[in-house]
């Protein structure tokens, strides 16, 4: 996108085409005819046709469309379908149509002629209705009805200067030529703003582009930008920005996943970031984004689903098996699904309808399953993954991108990857082991928050999606029955470890009594020994009196006997 | 060349010119002198101004002026310029000229 600081001192009148005013900064040169020009199918009538009912719908501004190759009813037959009601507008005095006839050579030529019945007959209606816009589609038809062409380039020229004298925004139509933009050469003398309308076939699929070749006295977009024709109208992607200066919006959004969310530092998924989900076919990709899905769906927020594998219903009834009811979200106008094969656009058109739908039903949550499907060289894959992703994260919408590469690169063999461009990414992954395969999921990495490095053991049921620890251990990590042997061996050696201890406990509950009883037994005899001991005491000093008293007696004795 | 029947049919013109121009006035004398040396009294001649009239123009598809129209005999042939060409322009209408009619 070119810089927008470049203030336009052009004046310029919106095309009201979604897109097309971007790039052009306004619109086309007000009071200026522009050339429009592509080879034949690329949509230049319509483009045409498309600024005029928007001038006359949307900006009140009344609009003369001359024909010279298709006649009014025919052309307000084939605008109908994208809900353009010519005759409408032209019984509301907003549109004339009128269509010349040009049958070629049917006139003949002697001498000078002017084109004046051209200019009084577009005067005429220009003046009929107060128009301000024209379009003059194919104005080179005129070239197969006279054969004095000098004569004829003056009148063209003269024409295109009528138009600018009555300040009329007009866009003159013109067929792609051999080495130049017209057939004719118009480009010559419409040169104030010349835009080029091409459909290409690559890979035997049609992409619409469109450039501004020129833009005099305006900035514009230089670039080739894709644009889109169906039910909806047209419309043009300004592939834009590689400026990285969006607002981030902030908040968590849960993942409808408890243990997803333990995984992940804020509990969650910050809003507005990019989340890559890869893994081989049957890891449960879309299962996973489906969980998502519906956790956002029961806040209230608007979820959009670019499908390429599978149709819409056929994601609803899958992901009844796990207990989601996405039906009910779908009815309630929360959840759309966009189905489409990758193969039926282009990469450009796929960008081009992402482009439009996000405009249109401004969604909170854009899932894109898988972006493995997007076929196309990997440089141009890589170009348009990135915009969309700009696209997306302009609009502060949360994205889930699915991709069946494990590795996260875009093409086997390629080390170009998406990863990089990722805010989050989730890995999940089949391990095969003991004749079995158990699904795993890794956050592999999480901008901003942390997150848990640790491998879950994924389980899909009726429930929902259950998060298990894996068991890591001395042998590696273990899923699934292996798993379980192991808790199962564990919860053994546990119970066998508390018996032990147990026992322990008793054997030492044991010694102690039989000490405590030791101590009881060594207690009463030494009471009984203490006991001896007061007894022998009082023996022995009774008998020291006694003795006494004998020697006294005896004295007593011997001394009367002497 | 042209049966001797036809020779006596009757002529309708209609010559659609851009106002006082130098080219219409040359124009408009042009056809006249035409019509009454090689037609006379055997022609109808309808003048028209597109300024003045832009809805006989647009009904006509008038692009160029000017513009001799021949409306009968069929079919409808049409003739721009400033129509000096005497010869080229009897032949293109299929005109036989007086010369050779009074033979």
């Amino acid at each position: 996108m070119p810089d927008n600081r470049a203030a336009p001192t052009l004046p310029k009148t919106p095309t009201g085409i979604a897109g097309f005013d971007d790039l052009t900064f306004g619109g086309l040169p007000a009071g200026r005819p522009s050339l429009i020009c592509g080879a034949a199918g690329c949509g230049k009538t319509l483009f045409a046709t498309t600024f005029l009912v928007n001038g006359a719908t949307r900006y009140d501004e009344p609009g003369v469309f001359m024909s010279f190759e298709e006649r009014a009813e025919d052309l307000a037959a084939n605008v109908a379908s994208l809900g353009y009601d010519l005759d409408g507008l032209v019984a509301a005095g907003k549109l004339a149509i009128d269509h010349v006839r040009v049958e070629p050579s049917e006139i003949e030529e002697t001498g000078a002629f002017d084109l004046e019945g051209l200019f009084i007959r577009l005067g005429f209606a220009v003046d009929g209705i107060g128009a301000k816009r024209v379009v003059l589609d194919t104005i080179e038809t005129l070239f197969a009805g006279f054969t004095d062409l000098s004569l004829l380039r003056a009148e063209l020229r003269r024409l295109f200067g009528w138009i600018k004298d009555r300040g009329l925004t007009a866009i003159i139509t013109g067929e792609r030529g051999e080495g130049q933009l017209t057939r004719q050469g118009l480009e010559e003398y419409v040169s104030d703003c010349v835009i080029l309308l091409d459909h290409r076939v690559t890979d035997q699929i049609t992409t619409r582009r469109l450039r501004v070749v020129k833009y005099r006295g305006s900035a514009h977009g230089t670039n080739e930008y894709p644009f889109l024709i169906d039910h909806a109208g047209i419309s043009v992607l300004p592939v834009t920005s590689a400026e990285l200066d969006y607002a981030v919006p902030t908040g968590v959004i849960a993942t409808g996943i408890p243990d997803l969310d333990s995984m992940l530092g804020p509990g969650g998924f910050y809003r507005g970031s990019s989340i890559l989900v890869s893994g081989a076919s049957g890891t449960g990709k879309t299962m996973l984004v489906a969980t998502i899905v519906d956790a956002a769906c029961r806040r209230g927020e608007r979820c959009l689903v670019f499908a390429f594998e599978e149709s819409g219903a056929q994601i609803i009834r899958n992901a009844a098996s796990i207990g989601l009811d996405l039906e009910s979200h779908r009815a309630r106008g929360l959840l759309r699904f966009e189905a489409a094969r990758p193969s039926l656009y282009g990469l450009e058109t796929h960008l081009a309808r992402m482009h439009r739908d996000l405009d249109g039903f401004e969604p909170r949550m854009v899932v894109i399953d898988p972006i493995s499907a997007l076929r196309g060289p990997a440089g141009e894959l890589q170009g348009m993954l990135l915009r969309m992703i700009d696209l997306i994260k302009a609009r502060g919408i949360t994205a889930i991108f699915t991709t069946l590469r494990s590795d996260g690169s875009l093409v086997q063999d390629d080390d170009l990857g998406v990863s990089s461009l990722m805010d989050s990414w989730i890995k999940l992954q089949n391990m095969e082991a003991n004749g079995e395969r158990t699904r795993t999921l890794y956050v592999i990495k999480a901008r901003g928050m942390s997150h848990s490095n640790q491998i879950r053991e994924f389980l899909m049921s009726s429930s929902g999606i259950q998060l298990v620890d894996a068991y890591i251990g001395p042998s590696g990590v273990l899923t699934g029955t292996a798993r379980i042997v192991q808790e199962a061996q564990e919860r053994s050696e546990a119970r066998r470890r508390i018996q032990e201890s147990e026992r322990q406990l008793r054997e030492v509950a044991r010694r102690r009594s039989a000490i405590d009883r030791q101590l009881e037994e060594l207690r009463a005899s030494l009471e009984a020994a203490e006991a001896e001991e007061a007894c022998l005491r009082a023996e022995t000093a009774s008998r020291t009196a006694d003795d006494a008293d004998e020697r006294r007696a005896l004295m007593a004795r011997r001394s009367a006997a002497e | 060349m042209i049966p001797p029947s036809e020779a006596r049919e009757h002529y309708r013109f209609r010559l659609f010119v851009a106002g006082t121009a130098p080219r219409s006035l040359r124009a408009v004398e042009s056809v006249r002198r035409l019509c009454e040396r090689h037609l006379c009294n055997r022609y109808e001649l309808e003048i028209i101004d597109i300024y003045q009239q832009p809805d006989l123009a647009e009904r006509d598809r008038i692009l160029a002026a000017p513009i001799l129209l021949r409306v009968t005999p069929a079919p409808e042939r049409r003739i721009a310029g400033d129509l000096l060409d005497e010869d080229r322009i009897l032949r293109s209408l299929q005109i036989l000229p007086a010369a050779e009619a009074h033979r």
